[in-house]
């Protein structure tokens, strides 16, 4: 099961068009998308990094 | 031309009292301006960047902003994904000191002469201004020499003067809307709580950084009230921002602004404004897209704020210096600033 990173629901649940359109212009994850659990967020000016407590940190780096 | 005569005069009358001498609309003129009918947006943004170029000079102003402290604000702005009182899905972090230098020198290599440190806070405590003292201290030793604001919330005449001790230069702190909206939008604290520390900061020597968000539900007569009032402030800097609804905030459902109303804003505070700094701020890649952020280059913007804001994220620093150029605006240079 996956989660959407914008809204948390599971991905299978809904339309989330508008979630993905966030998500592609101005805004971070900021739910994992294995668990659902609300991230720790940091941006900064040229990037972000979002970190789990179960599933660990992930960034904008590639 | 197919406007009504009074739409007519108000861009004649800023022409001559704006334009010429320098004067700023009043609230009635501002209200007028607010209400050119769309075909009439090319004509006052001309005049906006005529204006722009004539009180304030071609250079454009760079800034990046950077979150020190996110989240978990004791404050009740609507607007804001980051007050504790919401169900927001923002969670509070604290940014280090090794990633404050990175985040500043991130921004000078862009060629921005301006870095502002905020937190969301009701006003600062004693460990928030000791990570800042100790933030300013390490961007210095990194050799960087980027001017230096601070957002911090409300402050007292002793933090006034730390700030001052400490080398930041500018202070942020917006009244966000109107005075006689205010209420509707913040009941934590009074717009009047928010002035007194604007005129504490003036009276210590920091330039004021002050402006708000468009699009909370405010009329039109109350945001030509809100350019007034920004004026009456005599502000160094007024950021512009387009509401972002977001998440779990009370105005998550709220519209955002659309392109040409933003547009015919970014004017009207031009022409009240004449002298200031009029920073393109948040929101504007929701409300403008890609062709609007141009036109609000060309209809009295002159600062930008570059790369990602606190909790959202911008376009890339590099698509907007791109921008800048193909504009033929000069970046403000460091040397100007000092």
């Amino acid at each position: 099961m996956t989660y959407c990173s914008f809204c948390g629901k599971e991905e299978a649940d809904g339309d989330h068009a508008f979630c993905r359109q966030r998500l592609s212009m101005i805004d971070p994850p900021r739910y994992c998308s294995e668990c659902a659990r609300r991230m720790v967020v940091q941006v900064t000016p040229d990037g972000w990094a979002a970190r789990c407590s179960r599933h660990g940190l992930i960034t904008s780096c590639p | 031309m197919t406007a009504a005569p009074e739409q007519i005069d108000v861009l004649n009358e800023a022409r001559e009292q704006v334009l010429e001498r320098g004067v700023g609309l009043t609230e009635a003129q501002v209200l007028k301006v607010l209400e050119l009918p769309e075909d009439r947006i090319p004509e006052l943004l001309a005049l906006a960047h005529e204006v722009r170029e004539r009180w304030c000079g071609p250079e454009v102003e760079v800034e990046g902003i950077v979150s020190l402290k996110t989240g978990g604000c004791p404050e009740d702005c609507h607007f804001c994904s980051q007050s504790g009182q919401f169900p927001s899905p923002v969670r509070s972090a604290w940014l280090d000191i090794p990633g404050l230098v990175r985040a500043a020198r991130q921004t000078r290599d862009t060629g921005a002469t301006e870095f502002c440190i905020v937190a969301a806070v009701r006003g600062p405590d004693k460990r928030l201004l000791s990570q800042v003292r100790d933030g300013i201290k390490a961007i210095r030793e990194d050799g960087n020499d980027i001017q230096i604001a601070c957002s911090l919330g409300m402050l007292t005449q002793e933090q006034v003067d730390e700030l001052v001790a400490m080398g930041v230069h500018r202070y942020n702190h917006n009244l966000e809307t109107a005075r006689s909206h205010f209420p509707n939008v913040v009941t934590t604290h009074s717009w009047e709580e928010r002035w007194d520390t604007l005129r504490m900061i003036r009276d210590a020597g920091m330039e004021v950084c002050c402006g708000g968000i468009i699009g909370m539900g405010e009329s039109l007569a109350q945001r030509a009230e809100f350019a007034v009032q920004l004026a009456e402030l005599e502000p160094d800097e007024v950021p512009l921002n387009f509401l972002i609804p977001n998440p779990g905030t009370p105005y998550e459902n709220y519209p955002v602004v659309e392109g040409t109303e933003a547009l015919r804003t970014v004017g009207a505070f031009r022409l009240a404004l004449p002298r200031t700094i009029l920073r393109f701020a948040g929101g504007r890649e929701l409300t403008f897209g890609d062709l609007g952020a141009k036109q609000g280059m060309l209809g009295g913007i002159n600062a930008i704020i570059v790369g990602n804001y606190l909790t959202n994220l911008g376009r890339p620093a590099q698509q907007d210096l791109d921008m800048l150029e193909e504009l033929s605006m000069p970046i403000k240079a460091l040397s100007q600033t000092l």
